[in-house]
Protein backbone atom coordinates (compact mmCIF):
# COMPACT_ATOMS: atom_id res chain seq x y z
CA UNK A 1 0.00 0.00 0.00
CA UNK A 2 1.34 3.22 -1.13
CA UNK A 3 0.31 6.58 -0.20
CA UNK A 4 -0.21 9.98 -2.28
CA UNK A 5 -0.19 12.92 -0.50
CA UNK A 6 0.32 15.31 -3.17
CA UNK A 7 -3.33 15.00 -4.14
CA UNK A 8 -4.03 17.11 -1.08
CA UNK A 9 -2.08 19.89 -2.70
CA UNK A 10 -3.22 19.27 -6.20
CA UNK A 11 -6.93 19.46 -4.60
CA UNK A 12 -6.19 22.21 -1.62
CA UNK A 13 -7.83 25.14 -3.76
CA UNK A 14 -10.87 23.13 -3.76
CA UNK A 15 -10.75 21.68 -0.04
CA UNK A 16 -9.82 24.72 2.10
CA UNK A 17 -11.55 27.75 -0.25
CA UNK A 18 -14.25 26.03 -1.41
CA UNK A 19 -15.19 23.41 1.35
CA UNK A 20 -13.86 25.20 4.19
CA UNK A 21 -14.48 28.86 3.77
CA UNK A 22 -17.26 28.58 0.87
CA UNK A 23 -15.97 30.37 -1.78
CA UNK A 24 -16.44 29.26 -5.07
CA UNK A 25 -19.29 27.62 -7.61
CA UNK A 26 -20.71 25.50 -5.35
CA UNK A 27 -21.84 28.16 -2.55
CA UNK A 28 -21.78 26.13 0.77
CA UNK A 29 -18.88 25.67 2.84
CA UNK A 30 -18.18 24.72 6.72
CA UNK A 31 -17.12 27.90 8.07
CA UNK A 32 -19.39 29.74 6.21
CA UNK A 33 -21.91 27.78 7.55
CA UNK A 34 -20.91 27.13 11.30
CA UNK A 35 -20.89 31.31 11.77
CA UNK A 36 -24.31 32.27 10.93
CA UNK A 37 -25.89 29.14 12.12
CA UNK A 38 -24.08 30.23 15.94
CA UNK A 39 -25.13 34.18 15.74
CA UNK A 40 -28.40 33.38 14.70
CA UNK A 41 -29.14 29.73 16.88
CA UNK A 42 -28.04 32.05 19.48
CA UNK A 43 -30.72 34.93 18.75
CA UNK A 44 -33.28 32.15 18.87
CA UNK A 45 -31.56 30.40 22.07
CA UNK A 46 -32.00 33.67 24.26
CA UNK A 47 -35.57 34.23 23.18
CA UNK A 48 -36.36 30.15 23.80
CA UNK A 49 -33.86 30.49 27.02
CA UNK A 50 -36.03 33.89 28.23
CA UNK A 51 -39.35 31.68 27.75
CA UNK A 52 -38.05 28.94 29.61
CA UNK A 53 -37.90 31.13 32.83
CA UNK A 54 -40.95 32.40 32.20
CA UNK A 55 -43.64 32.01 35.15
CA UNK A 56 -46.77 31.88 32.24
CA UNK A 57 -47.20 28.26 31.79
CA UNK A 58 -48.31 29.04 27.67
CA UNK A 59 -44.57 30.37 27.38
CA UNK A 60 -43.52 28.43 29.53
CA UNK A 61 -44.52 24.74 27.99
CA UNK A 62 -44.13 25.48 24.63
CA UNK A 63 -40.19 26.28 25.30
CA UNK A 64 -40.23 22.93 27.52
CA UNK A 65 -41.69 21.04 24.52
CA UNK A 66 -38.79 23.04 21.89
CA UNK A 67 -35.97 21.70 24.05
CA UNK A 68 -37.09 18.54 24.88
CA UNK A 69 -38.00 17.91 21.02
CA UNK A 70 -34.79 18.92 19.31
CA UNK A 71 -32.52 17.17 22.32
CA UNK A 72 -34.23 14.19 21.59
CA UNK A 73 -34.40 13.79 17.95
CA UNK A 74 -30.97 13.27 15.92
CA UNK A 75 -29.57 15.93 13.86
CA UNK A 76 -29.76 13.78 10.55
CA UNK A 77 -33.75 13.69 10.73
CA UNK A 78 -33.90 17.64 11.82
CA UNK A 79 -32.18 17.80 8.57
CA UNK A 80 -34.31 15.39 6.53
CA UNK A 81 -36.97 17.71 8.20
CA UNK A 82 -36.45 20.92 6.61
CA UNK A 83 -35.06 19.25 3.69
CA UNK A 84 -38.52 17.61 2.84
CA UNK A 85 -40.82 21.00 4.71
CA UNK A 86 -39.10 23.73 2.88
CA UNK A 87 -39.94 22.66 0.11
CA UNK A 88 -43.82 21.26 0.90
CA UNK A 89 -44.71 24.99 2.74
CA UNK A 90 -42.91 27.75 0.09
CA UNK A 91 -43.60 25.46 -2.92
CA UNK A 92 -40.11 26.17 -4.48
CA UNK A 93 -36.51 24.16 -3.73
CA UNK A 94 -34.33 25.80 -1.89
CA UNK A 95 -30.37 25.65 -1.86
CA UNK A 96 -29.05 23.34 0.14
CA UNK A 97 -27.02 25.98 2.28
CA UNK A 98 -30.61 27.55 3.26
CA UNK A 99 -31.88 24.26 4.29
CA UNK A 100 -29.22 23.19 5.96
CA UNK A 101 -28.44 26.51 7.87
CA UNK A 102 -32.22 26.47 9.13
CA UNK A 103 -32.09 23.05 10.45
CA UNK A 104 -28.78 24.13 12.34
CA UNK A 105 -30.50 27.07 13.82
CA UNK A 106 -33.57 25.57 14.55
CA UNK A 107 -31.90 22.30 16.24
CA UNK A 108 -28.84 24.60 17.73
CA UNK A 109 -31.39 26.80 19.68
CA UNK A 110 -32.60 24.33 21.50
CA UNK A 111 -29.46 23.38 22.97
CA UNK A 112 -28.31 27.37 23.39
CA UNK A 113 -31.20 28.11 25.13
CA UNK A 114 -30.44 25.78 27.89
CA UNK A 115 -27.21 27.37 27.97
CA UNK A 116 -29.13 30.81 28.05
CA UNK A 117 -31.34 29.45 30.86
CA UNK A 118 -28.62 27.89 32.95
CA UNK A 119 -26.33 31.05 32.52
CA UNK A 120 -29.58 33.48 33.92
CA UNK A 121 -29.80 30.74 36.72
CA UNK A 122 -26.24 31.27 37.72
CA UNK A 123 -26.76 34.93 38.24
CA UNK A 124 -27.47 35.52 41.96
CA UNK A 125 -31.00 36.45 43.09
CA UNK A 126 -29.75 39.46 44.56
CA UNK A 127 -29.20 41.00 41.63
CA UNK A 128 -32.99 40.75 40.41
CA UNK A 129 -33.86 41.85 43.93
CA UNK A 130 -31.62 44.78 43.94
CA UNK A 131 -32.86 45.66 40.53
CA UNK A 132 -36.37 45.68 40.97
CA UNK A 133 -35.90 47.66 44.06
CA UNK A 134 -33.96 49.96 42.28
CA UNK A 135 -37.17 50.41 40.01
CA UNK A 136 -35.71 49.38 36.67
CA UNK A 137 -38.90 47.17 34.72
CA UNK A 138 -38.61 43.53 33.84
CA UNK A 139 -36.82 44.85 30.63
CA UNK A 140 -34.26 47.03 31.69
CA UNK A 141 -33.54 44.65 34.42
CA UNK A 142 -32.98 42.08 32.04
CA UNK A 143 -30.84 44.02 29.17
CA UNK A 144 -29.21 46.20 31.67
CA UNK A 145 -28.05 43.60 34.80
CA UNK A 146 -29.18 40.16 34.18
CA UNK A 147 -27.87 39.40 30.43
CA UNK A 148 -25.13 40.96 30.90
CA UNK A 149 -23.50 39.12 33.80
CA UNK A 150 -25.54 35.84 32.05
CA UNK A 151 -23.72 36.00 28.72
CA UNK A 152 -20.63 36.61 30.08
CA UNK A 153 -20.89 33.52 32.43
CA UNK A 154 -22.18 31.43 29.67
CA UNK A 155 -19.21 32.28 27.26
CA UNK A 156 -17.08 29.41 27.72
CA UNK A 157 -20.16 26.73 27.53
CA UNK A 158 -20.86 28.83 24.39
CA UNK A 159 -17.73 28.29 22.69
CA UNK A 160 -17.97 24.75 23.64
CA UNK A 161 -21.09 24.15 21.88
CA UNK A 162 -19.37 25.98 18.78
CA UNK A 163 -17.12 23.14 18.99
CA UNK A 164 -20.28 21.10 18.71
CA UNK A 165 -21.85 22.77 16.08
CA UNK A 166 -19.25 23.10 13.73
CA UNK A 167 -18.23 19.21 13.82
CA UNK A 168 -22.28 19.21 13.20
CA UNK A 169 -21.86 21.25 9.98
CA UNK A 170 -20.71 18.17 8.37
CA UNK A 171 -23.83 16.50 7.90
CA UNK A 172 -24.51 19.24 6.16
CA UNK A 173 -22.82 17.14 3.28
CA UNK A 174 -25.80 14.23 3.73
CA UNK A 175 -28.54 16.67 1.77
CA UNK A 176 -25.43 17.32 -0.86
CA UNK A 177 -23.99 20.60 0.46
CA UNK A 178 -20.43 21.31 -0.39
CA UNK A 179 -18.87 21.89 2.71
CA UNK A 180 -15.69 20.12 3.93
CA UNK A 181 -16.61 17.18 4.39
CA UNK A 182 -17.80 16.70 0.97
CA UNK A 183 -15.27 18.12 -1.00
CA UNK A 184 -13.13 15.42 0.51
CA UNK A 185 -15.78 13.26 -0.79
CA UNK A 186 -15.88 14.45 -4.10
CA UNK A 187 -12.05 14.38 -4.35
CA UNK A 188 -11.82 11.24 -2.68
CA UNK A 189 -14.30 9.47 -5.34
CA UNK A 190 -12.41 11.36 -8.18
CA UNK A 191 -8.97 9.98 -7.20
CA UNK A 192 -9.57 7.04 -5.16
CA UNK A 193 -7.44 7.97 -2.44
CA UNK A 194 -9.90 7.58 0.93
CA UNK A 195 -7.04 6.86 3.83
CA UNK A 196 -5.22 10.53 2.90
CA UNK A 197 -8.53 12.44 2.20
CA UNK A 198 -10.40 11.39 5.11
CA UNK A 199 -7.14 11.60 7.54
CA UNK A 200 -6.62 15.11 5.98
CA UNK A 201 -9.88 16.42 6.78
CA UNK A 202 -9.55 15.06 10.30
CA UNK A 203 -6.34 17.30 10.44
CA UNK A 204 -8.11 20.27 9.31
CA UNK A 205 -11.62 19.87 11.57
CA UNK A 206 -8.94 19.02 14.76
CA UNK A 207 -6.56 22.13 14.30
CA UNK A 208 -9.76 24.31 14.86
CA UNK A 209 -11.89 22.90 16.80
CA UNK A 210 -8.63 21.75 19.26
CA UNK A 211 -7.42 25.19 19.25
CA UNK A 212 -11.03 26.42 20.27
CA UNK A 213 -11.21 24.09 23.52
CA UNK A 214 -7.63 25.36 24.30
CA UNK A 215 -9.64 29.02 23.66
CA UNK A 216 -12.32 27.60 25.92
CA UNK A 217 -10.20 26.26 28.66
CA UNK A 218 -8.03 29.46 28.48
CA UNK A 219 -11.19 31.81 28.72
CA UNK A 220 -12.66 29.47 31.66
CA UNK A 221 -9.62 30.28 33.88
CA UNK A 222 -9.54 33.73 32.76
CA UNK A 223 -13.08 34.65 33.52
CA UNK A 224 -13.05 32.82 37.19
CA UNK A 225 -9.14 32.76 37.99
CA UNK A 226 -10.05 32.05 42.09
CA UNK A 227 -11.00 28.29 40.66
CA UNK A 228 -7.70 27.71 38.85
CA UNK A 229 -4.54 27.33 40.43
CA UNK A 230 -2.82 29.52 38.20
CA UNK A 231 0.81 30.94 39.05
CA UNK A 232 0.37 33.91 41.01
CA UNK A 233 -2.66 32.10 43.02
CA UNK A 234 -0.32 29.68 43.89
CA UNK A 235 2.09 32.09 45.07
CA UNK A 236 -0.30 34.18 46.89
CA UNK A 237 -1.37 30.89 49.12
CA UNK A 238 2.35 29.74 49.32
CA UNK A 239 3.33 32.79 51.08
CA UNK A 240 -0.05 32.99 53.19
CA UNK A 241 0.53 29.89 54.25
CA UNK A 242 4.15 30.48 55.05
CA UNK A 243 4.55 31.39 58.80
CA UNK A 244 4.54 34.75 60.09
CA UNK B 1 -50.56 21.72 -8.19
CA UNK B 2 -51.53 21.14 -4.62
CA UNK B 3 -48.48 22.28 -2.57
CA UNK B 4 -48.87 26.42 -2.41
CA UNK B 5 -47.96 28.70 -0.20
CA UNK B 6 -47.11 28.22 3.79
CA UNK B 7 -51.12 28.26 4.71
CA UNK B 8 -52.18 26.60 1.27
CA UNK B 9 -50.39 23.59 2.62
CA UNK B 10 -52.46 20.05 0.67
CA UNK B 11 -51.33 16.84 1.55
CA UNK B 12 -53.14 13.47 1.55
CA UNK B 13 -51.87 11.53 4.86
CA UNK B 14 -51.79 7.93 4.56
CA UNK B 15 -50.47 6.42 7.80
CA UNK B 16 -51.34 2.96 6.69
CA UNK B 17 -47.65 3.16 4.81
CA UNK B 18 -45.98 2.50 7.83
CA UNK B 19 -47.38 -1.24 8.25
CA UNK B 20 -48.51 -2.18 4.85
CA UNK B 21 -46.64 -4.07 2.71
CA UNK B 22 -42.45 -4.08 3.56
CA UNK B 23 -42.49 -0.92 5.61
CA UNK B 24 -43.64 -2.58 9.16
CA UNK B 25 -40.53 -5.05 8.66
CA UNK B 26 -38.49 -2.02 7.64
CA UNK B 27 -39.13 -0.30 10.18
CA UNK B 28 -38.82 -2.79 12.85
CA UNK B 29 -35.47 -4.07 11.18
CA UNK B 30 -34.51 -0.34 11.37
CA UNK B 31 -34.91 -0.34 15.16
CA UNK B 32 -33.39 -3.49 15.38
CA UNK B 33 -30.08 -2.11 13.65
CA UNK B 34 -29.82 0.37 15.79
CA UNK B 35 -30.40 -1.04 18.91
CA UNK B 36 -27.70 -3.33 18.18
CA UNK B 37 -24.86 -1.22 16.45
CA UNK B 38 -25.58 1.08 19.81
CA UNK B 39 -25.69 -1.32 22.29
CA UNK B 40 -22.42 -3.11 20.68
CA UNK B 41 -20.41 0.72 20.19
CA UNK B 42 -21.71 1.41 23.77
CA UNK B 43 -19.78 -1.52 25.45
CA UNK B 44 -17.00 -1.56 23.46
CA UNK B 45 -17.25 2.95 24.23
CA UNK B 46 -17.60 2.07 27.97
CA UNK B 47 -14.50 -0.36 28.26
CA UNK B 48 -11.98 2.35 25.80
CA UNK B 49 -13.14 4.90 28.24
CA UNK B 50 -12.60 3.70 31.51
CA UNK B 51 -9.09 1.98 29.94
CA UNK B 52 -7.73 5.21 28.42
CA UNK B 53 -9.13 7.39 31.65
CA UNK B 54 -7.23 4.67 33.62
CA UNK B 55 -4.12 5.07 31.73
CA UNK B 56 -3.85 8.53 31.63
CA UNK B 57 -3.07 8.60 34.92
CA UNK B 58 -0.35 6.56 35.10
CA UNK B 59 3.23 7.52 35.93
CA UNK B 60 4.95 6.79 32.21
CA UNK B 61 4.68 9.89 30.03
CA UNK B 62 4.46 8.46 26.70
CA UNK B 63 1.40 6.15 27.48
CA UNK B 64 -0.09 9.12 29.04
CA UNK B 65 0.59 10.67 25.49
CA UNK B 66 -0.50 8.34 23.65
CA UNK B 67 -3.68 8.63 25.23
CA UNK B 68 -4.39 12.22 25.65
CA UNK B 69 -3.70 12.07 21.69
CA UNK B 70 -6.63 9.51 21.44
CA UNK B 71 -8.55 11.30 23.36
CA UNK B 72 -8.09 14.77 22.12
CA UNK B 73 -7.91 13.68 18.41
CA UNK B 74 -10.96 11.12 18.30
CA UNK B 75 -13.57 13.66 20.42
CA UNK B 76 -12.26 16.81 18.14
CA UNK B 77 -13.31 15.70 14.62
CA UNK B 78 -16.59 14.93 13.23
CA UNK B 79 -17.84 11.66 13.73
CA UNK B 80 -18.87 11.48 10.25
CA UNK B 81 -15.01 12.34 8.64
CA UNK B 82 -14.57 9.20 10.92
CA UNK B 83 -17.25 7.36 9.58
CA UNK B 84 -15.41 7.59 5.83
CA UNK B 85 -12.50 7.61 6.96
CA UNK B 86 -13.12 3.92 8.95
CA UNK B 87 -15.75 2.60 5.90
CA UNK B 88 -13.37 3.54 2.64
CA UNK B 89 -9.92 4.42 4.34
CA UNK B 90 -8.92 1.92 6.88
CA UNK B 91 -10.34 -1.20 5.59
CA UNK B 92 -7.44 -1.64 2.55
CA UNK B 93 -4.95 -1.89 5.40
CA UNK B 94 -6.22 -4.78 7.16
CA UNK B 95 -4.94 -8.30 6.66
CA UNK B 96 -6.36 -10.74 3.63
CA UNK B 97 -7.92 -12.81 6.21
CA UNK B 98 -10.16 -9.65 7.74
CA UNK B 99 -11.18 -8.23 4.66
CA UNK B 100 -12.63 -11.72 3.86
CA UNK B 101 -14.41 -12.25 6.94
CA UNK B 102 -15.49 -7.90 7.00
CA UNK B 103 -16.69 -8.75 3.36
CA UNK B 104 -18.81 -11.44 4.30
CA UNK B 105 -20.03 -9.93 7.50
CA UNK B 106 -21.29 -6.81 6.37
CA UNK B 107 -18.43 -4.10 6.37
CA UNK B 108 -20.69 -1.05 6.81
CA UNK B 109 -21.99 -1.95 10.07
CA UNK B 110 -18.57 -3.28 11.02
CA UNK B 111 -16.78 0.16 10.70
CA UNK B 112 -19.82 1.83 12.20
CA UNK B 113 -19.42 -0.34 15.29
CA UNK B 114 -15.66 0.78 15.11
CA UNK B 115 -16.38 4.21 14.14
CA UNK B 116 -19.37 4.74 17.11
CA UNK B 117 -17.19 2.91 19.67
CA UNK B 118 -13.69 4.80 18.91
CA UNK B 119 -15.22 8.40 18.91
CA UNK B 120 -17.81 7.84 22.05
CA UNK B 121 -15.10 5.68 23.78
CA UNK B 122 -12.88 9.25 23.35
CA UNK B 123 -15.69 11.45 24.66
CA UNK B 124 -16.78 8.65 27.86
CA UNK B 125 -13.38 8.87 28.68
CA UNK B 126 -13.70 12.75 29.29
CA UNK B 127 -16.96 12.11 30.66
CA UNK B 128 -14.98 9.26 33.09
CA UNK B 129 -12.07 12.34 34.05
CA UNK B 130 -14.35 14.65 35.06
CA UNK B 131 -16.36 12.53 37.60
CA UNK B 132 -13.14 11.50 39.34
CA UNK B 133 -11.66 14.80 39.12
CA UNK B 134 -14.71 16.39 41.07
CA UNK B 135 -14.17 14.40 43.60
CA UNK B 136 -11.96 16.11 46.41
CA UNK B 137 -8.28 14.48 47.45
CA UNK B 138 -9.46 15.61 50.94
CA UNK B 139 -12.68 12.85 51.00
CA UNK B 140 -10.11 10.18 51.03
CA UNK B 141 -8.25 11.84 53.52
CA UNK B 142 -11.33 12.19 55.32
CA UNK B 143 -12.30 8.21 55.11
CA UNK B 144 -8.33 6.78 55.72
CA UNK B 145 -8.75 9.27 58.70
CA UNK B 146 -11.63 7.83 60.99
CA UNK B 147 -9.59 4.86 60.36
CA UNK B 148 -10.65 2.84 57.08
CA UNK B 149 -7.76 1.02 54.82
CA UNK B 150 -7.31 2.73 51.59
CA UNK B 151 -9.04 -0.38 50.22
CA UNK B 152 -12.51 -0.03 52.36
CA UNK B 153 -12.20 3.70 51.69
CA UNK B 154 -11.89 3.11 47.46
CA UNK B 155 -14.79 0.43 48.27
CA UNK B 156 -16.93 2.43 50.64
CA UNK B 157 -16.98 6.10 49.56
CA UNK B 158 -15.00 7.12 46.36
CA UNK B 159 -15.99 4.44 44.15
CA UNK B 160 -20.13 4.72 45.08
CA UNK B 161 -19.64 8.42 45.15
CA UNK B 162 -18.04 8.74 41.83
CA UNK B 163 -20.84 5.92 40.45
CA UNK B 164 -23.46 8.50 41.65
CA UNK B 165 -21.43 11.74 39.53
CA UNK B 166 -21.14 10.00 36.67
CA UNK B 167 -24.53 8.81 36.32
CA UNK B 168 -25.78 12.17 34.83
CA UNK B 169 -22.93 13.07 32.22
CA UNK B 170 -22.74 9.20 30.93
CA UNK B 171 -26.35 9.11 30.62
CA UNK B 172 -26.52 11.86 28.51
CA UNK B 173 -23.21 10.58 26.66
CA UNK B 174 -25.32 6.86 25.74
CA UNK B 175 -28.09 8.99 24.25
CA UNK B 176 -25.64 11.34 22.11
CA UNK B 177 -24.30 7.48 20.97
CA UNK B 178 -27.86 6.18 20.22
CA UNK B 179 -28.74 9.31 18.18
CA UNK B 180 -25.41 9.50 16.42
CA UNK B 181 -25.96 6.22 15.74
CA UNK B 182 -28.26 7.61 12.76
CA UNK B 183 -25.06 8.85 10.99
CA UNK B 184 -24.50 5.49 9.83
CA UNK B 185 -26.64 5.54 7.01
CA UNK B 186 -24.37 7.66 5.52
CA UNK B 187 -22.49 4.49 4.70
CA UNK B 188 -25.65 2.37 3.78
CA UNK B 189 -26.29 0.53 7.38
CA UNK B 190 -29.40 0.10 7.43
CA UNK B 191 -30.77 1.52 10.85
CA UNK B 192 -33.55 3.37 11.27
CA UNK B 193 -33.14 6.75 9.70
CA UNK B 194 -32.51 5.07 6.96
CA UNK B 195 -35.30 2.80 6.88
CA UNK B 196 -37.28 5.62 7.06
CA UNK B 197 -35.62 7.22 4.10
CA UNK B 198 -36.37 4.32 1.65
CA UNK B 199 -40.41 4.03 2.95
CA UNK B 200 -40.26 7.25 2.02
CA UNK B 201 -38.75 6.58 -1.21
CA UNK B 202 -40.87 3.72 -2.06
CA UNK B 203 -44.00 5.57 -1.02
CA UNK B 204 -43.22 9.34 -1.71
CA UNK B 205 -44.94 9.89 2.05
CA UNK B 206 -42.13 11.57 3.31
CA UNK B 207 -44.40 12.97 6.17
CA UNK B 208 -45.14 9.89 7.68
CA UNK B 209 -42.02 8.23 7.27
CA UNK B 210 -40.31 10.75 8.93
CA UNK B 211 -42.52 11.08 11.86
CA UNK B 212 -42.25 7.54 12.45
CA UNK B 213 -38.35 7.42 13.07
CA UNK B 214 -38.94 11.00 15.06
CA UNK B 215 -41.09 9.74 17.19
CA UNK B 216 -39.06 6.06 17.49
CA UNK B 217 -35.72 8.09 18.71
CA UNK B 218 -37.78 10.37 21.03
CA UNK B 219 -39.33 7.42 22.93
CA UNK B 220 -36.09 5.77 22.78
CA UNK B 221 -34.07 9.15 24.54
CA UNK B 222 -36.92 10.20 26.64
CA UNK B 223 -37.55 6.26 27.91
CA UNK B 224 -33.75 6.03 28.74
CA UNK B 225 -33.84 9.18 29.85
CA UNK B 226 -36.69 9.17 32.57
CA UNK B 227 -35.45 5.22 33.69
CA UNK B 228 -32.06 7.02 34.20
CA UNK B 229 -33.21 9.64 36.04
CA UNK B 230 -35.06 7.46 38.39
CA UNK B 231 -32.17 5.53 39.35
CA UNK B 232 -30.29 8.39 40.09
CA UNK B 233 -33.30 9.49 42.14
CA UNK B 234 -33.57 6.12 44.44
CA UNK B 235 -29.03 5.91 44.55
CA UNK B 236 -29.19 9.32 45.63
CA UNK B 237 -27.52 9.97 49.09
CA UNK B 238 -29.73 13.05 51.28
CA UNK B 239 -27.32 15.78 52.14
CA UNK B 240 -24.69 14.82 50.59
CA UNK B 241 -25.02 15.71 46.60
CA UNK B 242 -27.92 17.89 47.51
CA UNK B 243 -28.75 18.79 44.40
CA UNK B 244 -28.47 15.99 41.60
CA UNK B 245 -29.07 17.24 37.85
CA UNK B 246 -31.49 16.04 35.90
CA UNK B 247 -30.12 13.70 32.87
CA UNK B 248 -29.77 15.57 29.83
CA UNK B 249 -30.04 14.08 26.51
Amino acid sequence: MSFDWGIIIANWKFLILQGLMGFGAFGGGTLRLAIPALVLGFILGVIVGLCRLAHRPWIHYPAVLYVEFFRGVPLVMVIFWFWFLIPQMTGQRLPEYTVALTAFVVFEAAYLGEIVRAGIQSVPRGQVEAATAGGLSYRQMMVHVILPQAIRNMIPSLVTQFIVLFKDTSLASIIGMMDLTKAAQTVSQREIRPFEMYLFIAVVYWIFTYSMSRFSQWLEVKMSPERAPTRRAALRAATAEAPA
Amino acid sequence: MPLTGFLGIQYDFQWSVLWTGENGRWLLQGIWTTLRLSTLAWIVAWVLGILSGALRTVPFWPLRTLVTFYVEFFRNVPLLVWLFFWYFGAPQFLPRTAQDWLNLHGPEFWSAVVGLSVYHGARMSEVIRAGIQSIPKTLLEASVATGLSVGQAYRLIIIPIALRLIVPPATNESLNLLKNSSLALTIGVAELTFMSRQIETYTAKAFEALTAGTLIYLVMCLGIASVMGQVERYFRIPGLIARVGRAEH
